[in-house]
């Protein structure tokens, strides 16, 4: 059977035209799709069936008790990770840690949670991807790197993209990466930037600077010319539509959330010539939901504390990896994520030392180090369910196969009925 | 069964101004009342009395103009934490904690409006491509029923028809485009502004050209005004019109209005669409030519949009007018443009008393409530958070209730706000029963909710029970008694019950032979494919298909 209008919930591009072949409830083929999300649909099915307590098989029920158990006599629980898990059981989660009082965080806090706070403090000119394959005659990417880690955005959104006012695609488009180092995007690029590393803030400083009229009597900010700023500032300014797509080299460098900030205000100055906007570049399927669920529910989109019994939000106090290293978190349920793979050492250690549930399809390193590991199916290939893509579209996520295991959204159901009794 | 005995009942759709009555209920709905042969004729055993008598008894709240929910809300949430931080709402046994003064989070809002006697809310604005996010939030909105209207006056599909002459074809699309995005109403913003805003511009006049497809806003707004009335929606084309935010805005907002030819209309927020003066001059009140033209045309029913002193945070559709407020203010700045339906924006705002304009625009939305003769056509909102918060409007119902109230309010803002003004002049006080006309009655008339906004037999039995004092603001801020489909939810103005509200939206038939037409414009237009755009009816956990005529 070939199901057409999938979409794969692997990165946030949430690339929605894929096509599935499936046959005795196995997945046999996807094609129009990348490699990246090939392998995953084709491999996405292979996790454990049973629950584990201490590395033994266990019943659900008993699985589900020795949760409510450890969750229930947590002063300080954690819950952390979202952002590979749909946007139903992510509303699921939170309730949960608001009946807990627990801590709350998904992996933004690594990744874009200086992009929250750059926001919070300059705003946001954004639009959706479509604004950026029709209009946009200018791209910009900074600190990221589509062409390796967000494999089809160019060719769907943002530079061989075919739109109305570009129907030459990669020719109707000027292209610019800026980069500390040379990366397949950048070999694609028009203009290639190469600032210093942790030199992001002093060039975007200097952009806004120059736009604003000053004049420079340096030859160079931050490993690049002032003569290449300049030609830059002059592309952004006769442009038609341009859009500064930004990642992780911008948002995780020296200065962290003061760059995002810089650049938000560059951008939004830059409309007093044209339209002009951004976007970050996020990388799970379903991180942006994350951000929205956390949000509408609690006010705060990462880093959120119910122990008051209301919801506190504050980054470096109630984000994961902080809450670790302090040895803060006396227990930690984990969705959709493998934090002990990513985390800082001693954040990472820390979680190997108290009571920690998985919830996850796969048996990640976190789960091999877990109490308990609850085997889920996966979001958008045996079980259906919403994700946002990088600019908040929410997409329907298909169930292509039947699984033995149930969703998060069932289990976080399961274990909040257990938390109440 | 359950009677409310002995209240002081207002319900301006029956005609029951203060007159004392009880009131029946039985299954969620207003029932005749017991031993009548009525649908309530098994007498009062095990059922429960509430004795109204000194009470005032109202239809509960319907709010036709209110941004509660989905993608432009929660960006507003999300970028300001300064606006949550001292404002929460803790978790109890039956219900969910949250934060937020201006955009509270959704069980807040839900919690906030039934708190004040609200039943239904109706957000604002939708982009259809986000129209899920907007259900997945409605559907976390405990409480009240909603609904959500759809934006339509900038939508690529339409202004093609338009272009084309095919005003059949567009009146299809919409019907499908409503049933697709599970929408309750046609949403027009800035028409043909927004679109013009893609290319750093925006439209004055509603003969100017829209970039790109060469219509004008006046073919936009009529239209879609004929399609509403073509397809017998519930409500009407809900209208916020060019020039939001400009001095002398009034004039083209006068020009809107006579452009209906007749057609119903809802112009919204209509304080910010009536200044007078010149483009680009200091701001002046043109509420009584705005005023005069709403006398005139019993076609169209506006809500006002009152500002209240203090913090609010702006957002619209309106892309070019979201970034007019950045500059001007100075403050952080949220665009969001949508693909080929509309865009929007945010930006924080504080009402001063002592600012003039903001003095001015207060004023301005005074005027509209006592120069509109009928309460039928002018509603209560705050346009909430553009004006002020939602839960202000105890505060705005002691305004038009009370002379006195206003005066004193008058002396404290701006002194040159204060020249030139007509409301010293104006003597007038709205009654409890227009008060019931403008809070809930009319404006469930005007949604076309037959069962809301009444007490007859059959309307839902949503209802609140306010004691009866001077100070209206502490009157309407804390009802005694709410309830929503006859059960109690709140009591002396605390949740008692958490109650999961509907979600009605509307499904007009449509030719199914659009769809080859569709499945070509989502090729060309979108990033998403046209099997993957409409919202599947399990995203409403208790959806309801309001009929059309």
């Amino acid at each position: 059977m070939k199901i057409e209008n999938v979409v794969c919930p692997f990165c946030g591009c949430l690339c929605d035209d894929i096509v599935v072949e499936v046959e005795d409830n196995r997945i046999t083929a996807v094609t129009k799709t990348c490699s990246v999300s090939r392998s995953f649909f084709l491999h996405a099915h292979t996790g454990p069936a049973h629950p584990t307590v201490d590395g033994q098989e266990v019943e659900w029920p008993e699985a589900l008790d020795v949760t409510a158990r450890i969750l229930a006599d947590s002063a300080s629980p954690l819950i952390y990770g979202l952002s590979s898990t749909a946007s139903e059981a992510q509303r699921k989660a939170i309730a949960l840690a608001d009946l807990l009082g627990a801590s709350i965080d998904s992996t933004s806090s690594v990744c874009h949670g200086p992009t929250t706070i750059g926001i919070q403090n300059q705003g946001e000119p954004t639009c959706t991807l479509g604004e950026v394959k029709h209009r946009a005659d200018l791209v910009v990417f900074w600190g990221c790197n589509p062409a390796e880690a967000h494999v089809r955005h160019f060719a769907r959104y943002s530079v061989s993209a075919r739109g109305k006012l570009t129907p030459q695609g990669r020719k109707d488009r000027t292209v610019v990466v800026v980069d500390v180092r040379p990366t397949r995007s950048s070999r694609t690029a028009d203009v290639f930037l190469q600032p210093r590393p942790g030199c992001d803030y002093e060039v975007l400083t200097a952009m806004r600077a120059l736009l604003k009229g000053e004049t420079s009597d340096v030859a160079e900010v931050g490993g690049v010319s002032v003569a290449q700023l300049v030609d830059l500032l002059e592309r952004m300014k006769s442009c038609r539509f341009g859009v500064i797509f930004f990642g992780m080299g911008v948002t995780q460098t020296g200065g962290k959330y003061l760059n995002i900030a810089e650049l938000l205000a560059l951008v939004a100055e830059l409309n007093a010539y044209t339209r002009f906007t951004t976007m970050p570049m996020r990388g799970h399927g379903n991180v942006a939901g994350a951000d929205c669920t956390l949000t509408w529910q609690t006010g705060y989109p990462f880093a959120i504390n119910f122990a008051r019994g209301y919801p506190q939000y504050n980054p470096g106090e109630f984000t994961a990896v902080d809450l670790l290293a302090r040895q803060e978190a006396d227990a930690a349920l984990i969705i959709a994520s493998d934090p002990v793979a990513h985390f800082p050492r001693r954040a990472a250690q820390w979680l190997s030392q108290i009571p920690t549930i998985v919830l996850d399809p796969e048996v990640n390193l976190t789960a091999r180090e877990a109490r308990v590991v609850l085997p889920t199916a996966v979001y958008g290939v045996s079980a259906a369910g919403t994700a946002y893509r990088m600019d908040n579209v929410p997409l329907p996520l298909k169930k292509i196969v039947d699984s033995p295991q149930p969703t998060d959204e069932q289990v976080l159901d399961w274990i909040i009925e257990r938390v109440k009794t | 069964m359950i009677g409310i005995i002995n209240g002081e009942v207002y319900d301006p759709q029956n005609g029951i101004n203060g007159e004392v009555r009880d009131i029946w209920i039985e299954d969620g709905k207003i029932a005749s009342p017991p031993g009548l042969g009525g649908t309530g004729g098994g007498g009062t055993e095990g059922g429960q009395i509430i004795d109204a008598a000194g009470l005032v008894v109202m239809p509960g709240g319907v709010d036709i103009h209110s941004h509660i929910v989905g993608a432009k809300v929660n960006a507003g949430r999300k970028f300001r934490p300064e606006d949550h931080r001292d404002h929460v709402r803790s978790r109890t046994a039956y219900t969910r904690s949250g934060s937020g003064y201006t955009v509270p989070s959704t069980f807040m809002t839900g919690y906030g409006y039934a708190e004040m006697g609200y039943t239904t809310v109706m957000e604002a604005a939708t982009a259809p491509l986000v129209a899920r996010h907007t259900h997945e939030e409605l559907d976390d909105t405990p409480m009240v029923d909603k609904g959500a209207f759809i934006t339509m006056g900038n939508n690529h599909f339409i202004m093609k028809c338009i272009r084309d002459g095919q005003r059949e074809k567009a009146r299809h699309y919409v019907a499908w485009l409503l049933g697709a995005s599970k929408g309750y109403a046609i949403k027009i913003v800035n028409p043909g502004g927004v679109e013009n805003w893609k290319w750093g511009r925006n439209v004055g006049e509603l003969d100017d050209e829209v970039i790109g497809f060469g219509v004008t806003p006046r073919q936009i707004v009529t239209t879609l005004a004929w399609i509403n009335d073509e397809l017998g929606l519930p409500h009407m084309p809900h209208i916020h019109g060019i020039n939001l935010g400009q001095t002398g805005n009034a004039r083209t907002t006068v020009e809107t209005i006579e452009a209906l030819e007749g057609h119903r209309a809802h112009l919204c927020h209509l304080q910010f669409l009536s200044y007078g003066g010149e483009p680009g001059k200091s701001i002046r009140s043109g509420a009584e030519q705005v005023a005069r033209a709403v006398n005139e045309h019993p076609n169209v029913t506006i809500d006002v949009g009152q500002v209240v002193f203090g913090q609010a945070t702006t957002m619209t559709s309106d892309g070019p007018l979201q970034y007019r407020l950045h500059q001007l203010s100075g403050n952080k700045w949220i665009n969001d443009d949508v693909e080929g339906e509309t865009g929007g924006g945010i930006v924080p705002m504080q009402y001063k008393r002592n600012n003039l304009i903001n003095a001015v625009q207060w004023l301005i939305g005074l005027e509209l409530f006592l120069l509109i003769d009928d309460p039928w056509q002018v509603f209560l909102t705050t346009d909430h958070p553009n004006a002020g918060p939602f839960f202000c409007y105890p505060q705005v119902i002691k305004l038009l209730m009370d002379r006195e109230y206003r005066a004193e309010m008058l002396e404290g803002i701006h002194r040159r706000a204060r020249k030139g003004t007509l409301l010293p002049e104006i003597d007038r006080e709205y009654s409890l029963y227009e008060i019931a006309i403008v809070t809930r009655a009319g404006t469930a008339r005007a949604l076309g909710l037959q069962n809301k906004g009444h007490l007859g037999v059959g309307a839902d039995a949503d209802v609140t029970i306010y004691h009866k004092l001077d100070d209206k603001e502490a009157m309407f801020a804390r009802p005694y008694l709410v309830l929503k489909d006859g059960q109690v939810v709140v009591r002396d103005g605390q949740i008692v019950r958490e109650h999961q509200g509907r979600t009605l939206y509307v499904a007009p038939p449509y030719d199914p032979g659009i769809e080859t037409d569709l499945r070509a414009h989502f090729e060309e237009c979108y990033t998403v494919s046209f099997d993957n755009y409409p919202v599947a009816p399990e995203y409403l956990s208790r959806g309801e298909v309001i009929p059309c005529a």
